[in-house]
């Protein structure tokens, strides 16, 4: 019998007082009950909504099935089928835009908890199996994969499980790009990455670390000096963005993406990192992306009263609904339609306050937002010593200039064909936020996955 | 991991490595950086390429013990690993078109102006270094600097060697003696630099001066080595790390290298004393 009960079963969490001021995972994951009762939410129905809204077409409705009956390991088999990363897809996937928001059950009452569904059983399987992935048979052939972000990792992982002998190339020294330097530990643990990474290695993946493609080696390189048969470039939107306004050069303001990296990548929060961070006493972040989110709740983990500034309302909030709940929560205050537009220092050159104006909303623009227009003698000013930025960010201009022949779009994304990844120049193909600006996990692992098919083709029928 | 190959002490503070990291090698130029991670605790710092040798595959650092990662690193011997080291990263220096040209390189700053000065005398441009350190002691690359410079002139604060004065005196005298250059290019600590460049903006001669900011990745990621230049800002690691030095915002730069001192110091002096207690 289905569950109808018009509820997900509802995520553990730690408590918001608690877990604002630690970096634990803040979602505790289901039980092997809960996980069991959600799956039986799934009516399995027959036009299966929910598979196209995944962008690399999980199987979902039949892995759910498998939960249901408690069959843990042969739901994860289907999982794996189409998806490399399901334990960090099953945290970080917007599925409320993607299955969830396809599913019958969300008609009437809310959606099957796809993703937490997803997620128990990618943890399941972490948990209790050891058993490693079987190397594949080398097919004779070598594709290069440019970074190892979400969408280098899925068709390398893709493309390894066919056969092909594929190299990693990461310019940081740790392989996972924003699942490891941009998602904080209490959102996406980094034991979790590494678990998924290992996974494929297991595969014959060969990551190359402190590779700094453009730099220590070029694409062209790769093709002609060491004979990659194919390059896929996932080398992600990694240059933030600033407001150019004035004073933001001060000592405390700073890139999320800076600030991010301190913590995450560099461990920066914990004693014994030779990374520092700033310790602020207010923080205000500006921003309302997930980014912006993330920076916000790590800053408020670092002991900083926390507010966010946007400059349209709640309801434009660009971050997933589930973050914007978590951070209220965690006692991050939301000034919404409000714009800095200045930040004073004091005598040392550090930040001591930020000037904001306050907006309203008019007419909506290209992006179909409404437009937020600046009402006229609203200026007030906030004590911070903290300002981080996240506006969002651009692509690296660095294989772009280094690769000849490859066409970008003005603004610096790759061009790229939408299916195939394939670029301007034959046997580069390109996917993830190189291709489409800052964008998220779920879209990247898809271009991943399309670029691995594609690269597939053009190799055998060379 | 990355080898290291030989290391020399070039002064009480000041310490010299090759390190082994073939595809570095190959690509570097005067002027580019790397960023090494001494261990898996450790930050990422750049340090300006000294050297390289294609042939064998090394490259070569020179670095001042300031704080907890120079301190570390400087504790490991010939043999021993870095956990990590990317690069060449960076523009590197221009050299083009340039037939005379003053190098000015101050304390550890000389490691970097040497190689420009270097790579200058080979493609047979007149090259004068002037350089300047606080006393005797500190004194590096004495040698190397003769061997690569039309006129070497040494500068120290207290007087023990070379001139008693500062680099821009010297640099002033050479100005006022009727040298003409195409070009300045200097190197040292930011305050040197700032005063390097003011005397230059009087003469008139193009002056470029290579930056060392605060940095993570290195590959224009964090935007923490931003810095003023001409109004606008640009990113150290990628646009630079050298700049048009009459355009440079110094007193900017200034402040800003200064963020993290506290903590700096305090990680310094952690890290001394645990070293020290595990070397006994």
């Amino acid at each position: 019998m289905p569950n109808m009960s018009l509820k997900k079963n509802i995520m553990p969490t730690q408590a918001p007082e608690i877990r604002n001021s630690n970096f634990n995972e803040v979602a505790l994951g289901y039980t092997k009950e809960q996980a069991i009762d959600e799956a039986k939410r799934c009516l399995n129905c027959k036009n299966h909504p929910c598979v196209g809204g995944c962008p690399v077409k999980i199987r979902i409705p039949d892995f759910i099935q498998k939960v249901a009956c408690g069959e843990f390991d042969e739901a994860y088999k289907i999982i794996s089928e189409s998806s490399s990363l399901p334990a960090v897809c099953g945290r970080v996937c917007p599925q409320e835009n993607q299955c969830e928001g396809k599913c019958v059950r969300g008609i009437k009452g809310e959606p099957v908890a796809i993703g937490r569904l997803e997620r128990f059983v990618a943890d399941y399987h972490n948990e209790n199996c050891d058993k490693k992935a079987q190397k594949p048979v080398f097919n004779g052939h070598k594709v290069a994969v440019v970074g190892s972000g979400p969408s280098g990792l899925t068709c390398a992982g893709d493309l390894a499980k066919k056969g092909y002998e594929v190299t990693v190339f990461e310019a940081l020294h740790t392989a996972g790009g924003v699942l490891v330097y941009g998602i904080p530990e209490f959102r996406l643990p980094k034991a979790i990455v590494k678990k998924e990474i290992d996974g494929l290695c297991d595969l014959g993946v060969d990551i190359k670390t402190n590779m700094i493609v453009g730099k220590t080696v070029s694409v062209d390189e790769l093709i002609d000096e060491y004979k990659f048969e194919a390059v896929f470039i996932g080398s992600g939107a990694g240059l933030p963005k600033f407001m150019n306004i004035p004073g933001e050069n001060l000592k405390g303001v700073l890139s999320a993406n800076e600030f991010l990296t301190r913590i995450n990548l560099m461990k920066a929060y914990k004693d014994g990192s030779d990374t520092p961070v700033m310790h602020a006493k207010k923080t205000v972040v500006v921003g309302g992306g997930n980014v912006a989110m993330d920076a916000a709740r790590c800053a408020k983990r670092l002991g900083s009263e926390v507010y966010i500034v946007y400059r349209r309302s709640m309801e434009e909030l660009p971050a997933r609904k589930e973050e914007v709940e978590h951070a209220v929560e965690e006692g991050i205050i939301f000034k919404t339609l409000n714009n800095p537009v200045e930040i004073y220092g004091d005598e040392n050159g550090f930040v001591k306050s930020i000037k904001c104006v306050e907006m309203t909303l008019g007419e909506p623009d290209e992006s179909g937002r409404r437009r937020p227009v600046v009402k006229e003698e609203s200026e007030f000013v906030i004590d911070a010593d903290c300002v981080i930025m996240a506006l969002g960010t651009s692509p690296n201009p660095l294989i772009k200039s280094t690769t000849s022949g490859l066409e970008t779009q003005k603004w610096g994304g790759i061009i790229a064909d939408e299916n195939t990844g394939l670029t301007s120049r034959e046997g580069i193909y390109a996917g993830g936020d190189a291709v489409t600006g800052a964008a998220t996990v779920i879209l990247a692992m898809g271009a991943g996955k399309n670029a691995a098919e594609a690269i597939d083709e053009y190799i055998k029928n060379k | 991991m990355y080898r290291i190959v030989s290391k020399e002490i070039l002064n009480p503070t000041v310490v010299k490595m090759d390190v082994e990291a073939p595809f570095v090698a190959k690509k570097a130029l005067p002027g580019q950086f790397i960023i090494l991670r001494v261990d898996e605790n450790g930050e990422r710092i750049p340090l300006t390429v000294a050297d390289y040798d294609r042939e064998k595959g090394t490259v070569s650092i020179i670095f001042q013990i300031v704080g907890a990662t120079t301190e570390k690193l400087s504790r490991l011997e010939e043999g021993d690993f870095i956990c990590d080291f990317a690069g060449p990263l960076g523009r590197a220096t221009k050299t083009e078109g340039l037939k005379k040209v003053a190098v000015v390189g101050g304390g550890v700053g000389c490691a970097i102006a040497f190689p420009v000065a270097k790579r200058l005398h080979e493609l047979g441009c007149e090259v004068h270094s002037v350089v300047g350190f606080r006393t005797k002691d500190l004194v590096i690359l004495e040698d190397e600097f003769k061997k690569v410079s039309d006129k070497y002139i040494l500068m120290s604060d207290d007087g023990s060697c070379g001139e008693k004065g500062l680099v821009t005196d010297a640099l002033k005298k050479l100005l006022d003696g009727g040298e003409k250059y195409d070009e300045v290019i200097t190197i040292g600590p930011l305050i040197m630099m700032k005063f390097v460049c003011r005397l230059t903006k009087e003469y008139g001669v193009k002056t470029v001066a290579s930056m060392n900011p605060i940095m993570i990745d290195g590959t224009g990621m964090c935007g923490g080595c931003r810095l003023t230049v001409g109004g606008k800002t640009v990113f150290a690691c990628v646009d630079g790390p050298e700049f048009d030095g009459h355009e440079i915002d110094f007193d900017e730069a200034m402040a800003r290298s200064t963020i993290y001192k506290p903590f700096e110091r305090e990680m310094h002096e952690k890290t001394c004393n645990l070293l020290n207690r595990q070397a006994k």
